[in-house]
């Protein structure tokens, strides 16, 4: 295990919220590694502290206490434009509802994340978003509008945005929520196979199925984390995308 | 970010809400459209009445008699007899600055020819008077040295005049008209020049030598005024001051004592008109500004609804690393973008309004430069006050709140 590089430590995280009088403890000091390579799912359900855990990992927000590395350097102490810098150059995010920019093409969507880095030229930055659109398999849609898009292939388009900029680590906000059985797999399927190509991916959820094709899986109960146990006998979405219906109605 | 990737991002920001920018901008176009039509209204009004001015002689000097305040009494300038046909001679010999000089004497009184008669005067000058008003003879010939130094009964007629004398139109060169009792030949008549900016019919009016008209007409030996034309128009406060030396010195006046004459120019009256019409403008130019003020709130307006509207999207932007920064600059460009784009449409339309104007109502109309320049930069300066507060607002935005606004 050792000479795995870590992507992510945290140590002893906290975060605490003032609402109005009360101080609502979201997180409750958590600790774990996550190394490259590795498919975590976090779970939990509502109010278990699972969307604070992914603001603070995304650098989207700072603990309270607690140390964070990421990719060996810590976060926590940063200030805002460093964490939109870190955020540029080492994450890639994958919400639930897409967040596709409207009237917008799929490459142009892709493109955005190195937009906000000057060191990407024009030329590198759309051969890189059409490489990871390729990757997605949305070869044939570059140029589709968002809105002329199906669900899934919406979220393709999210895919590749978040792999665009060559992550360190890859956070999806429930990514498969919005999506109907069959789609889901499909979209499961694509992070299995980043998984196998080597990506790191942390995928929050509430849905326990998910953890089953997943790698790791971490669960969350009121800011403390309740199990963290490794996945031996990892399931292969794409076999259940197979046995599903094609629904032609 | 580079500024590059911010046009991008804000160009294909506008071009996505095509309807609603071109509304934003419609705003600064009318405002921008009418500061540069009411400019070019009052400026080429402006033009117009200088132009009139300088047809009158703009750099004309009129002296008269008598300060216009004596011991706390105002008199009337013609009672005062100052000046004297020596004062003319010695401003003849010893003014540096002068191109030419007349005296004058009026006499009013009735014009007769046969059955014919009109009031009006006879205007006692000498030959240098045609160059000084810019006037010329039209037919016959002005009437010469010799006739003023012999103070002959010749006399050079107006239009008017000519009209009354003569309605059955008569040539009426070499005729004799009677003006009150002195009979006097006509050698010649003054071409037409119309009315001035004040109403007044410069064409009634008859030249005789001056001599004549103190000699004959009123047997006086003063002058009633001196008018003069500086040799350059931008040396008329020095020639006024070489004039009151001149004078000062042949009136024998001590260090201390009021003028007892008063000198006038052209170019005094020219500014006193002149600023009338540049209150004008101001106030037209003033009503212009008020409406680019609302066109620039309508932007702001438009702004704030536009981040309030795309708060994901600012929330997505800044979670796929754009900064603060990033976001402000970004819908600031936007503002400007709106604000710039508006003026240049709203100089072409107030270009447009203006050629309008002056081709179908005839009004004098000059778009100045300055004009264009100044309402292209306050345009860019609405853009950037009225972009500010909405980017402000868009880039204080919390991402985390932001990113799943409903």
């Amino acid at each position: 295990m050792s000479e795995r590089k870590e992507i992510i430590r945290i140590e002893n995280l906290k975060r605490y919220f003032k609402v109005g009088e009360e101080t609502v403890k979201a997180l409750r000091g958590i600790s774990f590694t996550i190394y490259e390579g590795e498919f975590v799912t976090i779970m939990g359900t509502s109010g278990s502290g699972k969307s604070t855990l992914l603001n603070t990992l995304g650098c989207l927000d700072t603990p309270t206490s607690g140390e964070y590395y990421l990719d060996g350097i810590a976060v926590r102490g940063m200030g805002k434009n460093e964490r939109a810098r870190i955020r540029n150059r080492k994450i890639g995010f994958i919400f639930q509802n897409y967040n596709l920019l409207p009237k917008t093409t799929s490459l142009e969507n892709v493109e955005l994340p190195l937009l906000y880095n000057s060191a990407v030229s024009a030329k590198e930055r759309a051969e890189r978003a059409e490489k990871c659109l390729r990757e997605v398999g949305l070869g044939e849609r570059l140029y589709h509008k968002s809105n002329q898009m199906s669900g899934g292939q919406q979220q393709r388009v999210a895919i590749a945005r978040a792999l665009v900029n060559n992550p360190v680590i890859i956070l999806a906000d429930e990514a498969t929520g919005n999506l109907d059985t069959r789609t889901s797999f499909s979209i499961l399927t694509l992070f299995q196979r980043l998984h196998r190509e080597g990506k790191t991916i942390i995928f929050v959820t509430h849905n326990p199925e998910i953890a089953l094709y997943s790698s790791r899986n971490i669960t969350l109960r009121d800011g403390h984390i309740v199990s963290d146990e490794q996945n031996l006998d990892i399931q292969s979405a794409e076999e259940v995308y197979n046995s599903l219906p094609v629904e032609n109605d | 970010m580079n500024i590059q990737n911010l046009l991008k991002i804000a160009v294909k920001a506008l071009n996505n809400n095509k309807m609603r920018c071109f509304l934003t901008m419609l705003g600064v176009i009318i405002g921008v459209g009418a500061v540069i039509a009411m400019l070019a209204i009052g400026q080429g009004s402006k033009n117009s009445i200088k132009a009139q001015i300088s047809e009158m002689g703009s750099n004309m000097i009129m002296i008269m008699p008598g300060s216009m305040n004596r011991g706390g009494v105002r008199q009337s300038g013609a009672d005062m007899q100052t000046l004297k046909p020596s004062d003319y001679e010695a401003l003849v010999t010893q003014a540096s600055g002068i191109s030419h000089i007349t005296p004058t004497v009026n006499s009013s009184g009735q014009w007769v020819y046969g059955n014919n008669n009109y009031p009006s005067s006879a205007q006692g000058v000498n030959t240098q008077f045609l160059d000084i008003r810019q006037r010329r003879v039209a037919s016959g010939e002005m009437f010469t040295e010799a006739d003023v130094k012999n103070a002959a009964k010749v006399c050079v007629l107006g239009k008017t005049l000519v009209d009354n004398l003569f309605p059955d139109g008569t040539d009426p060169l070499g005729k004799v008209v009677r003006f009150g009792k002195i009979p006097l030949t006509v050698v010649g008549v003054l071409e037409e020049k119309g009315y001035n900016t004040m109403g007044q019919d410069q064409d009634d009016l008859a030249l005789v030598p001056y001599t004549t008209v103190m000699k004959r007409m009123l047997a006086s030996d003063w002058l009633q005024g001196i008018q003069a034309s500086a040799i350059d128009e931008e040396q008329t406060p020095q020639v006024i001051e070489e004039i009151t030396e001149i004078l000062r010195q042949q009136h024998k006046l001590r260090d201390g004592e009021e003028d007892n004459f008063t000198i006038r120019s052209m170019q005094e009256l020219a500014e006193m008109i002149s600023s009338t019409s540049s209150m004008m403008t101001v106030l037209l130019a003033a009503v212009a500004g008020i409406s680019l003020l609302v066109g620039g709130i309508g932007i702001m307006n438009i702004m704030i609804v536009s981040v309030t509207e795309r708060t994901r999207e600012i929330g997505l932007r800044m979670s796929i690393g754009a900064t603060g920064r990033d976001i402000m600059m970004q819908f600031l460009i936007e503002a400007v973008i709106i604000s710039v784009t508006g003026g240049l449409i709203g100089i072409l339309l107030g270009a447009l309004a203006t050629w309008c104007i002056s081709f179908f109502a005839h009004w004098p109309v000059e778009i100045s430069g300055t004009s264009v320049v100044l309402s292209f930069a306050v345009c860019t300066f609405i853009g950037v006050l009225f972009g500010f507060y909405p980017a402000a607002k868009a880039s204080n935005l919390d991402p985390i709140e932001a990113i799943r606004y409903e």
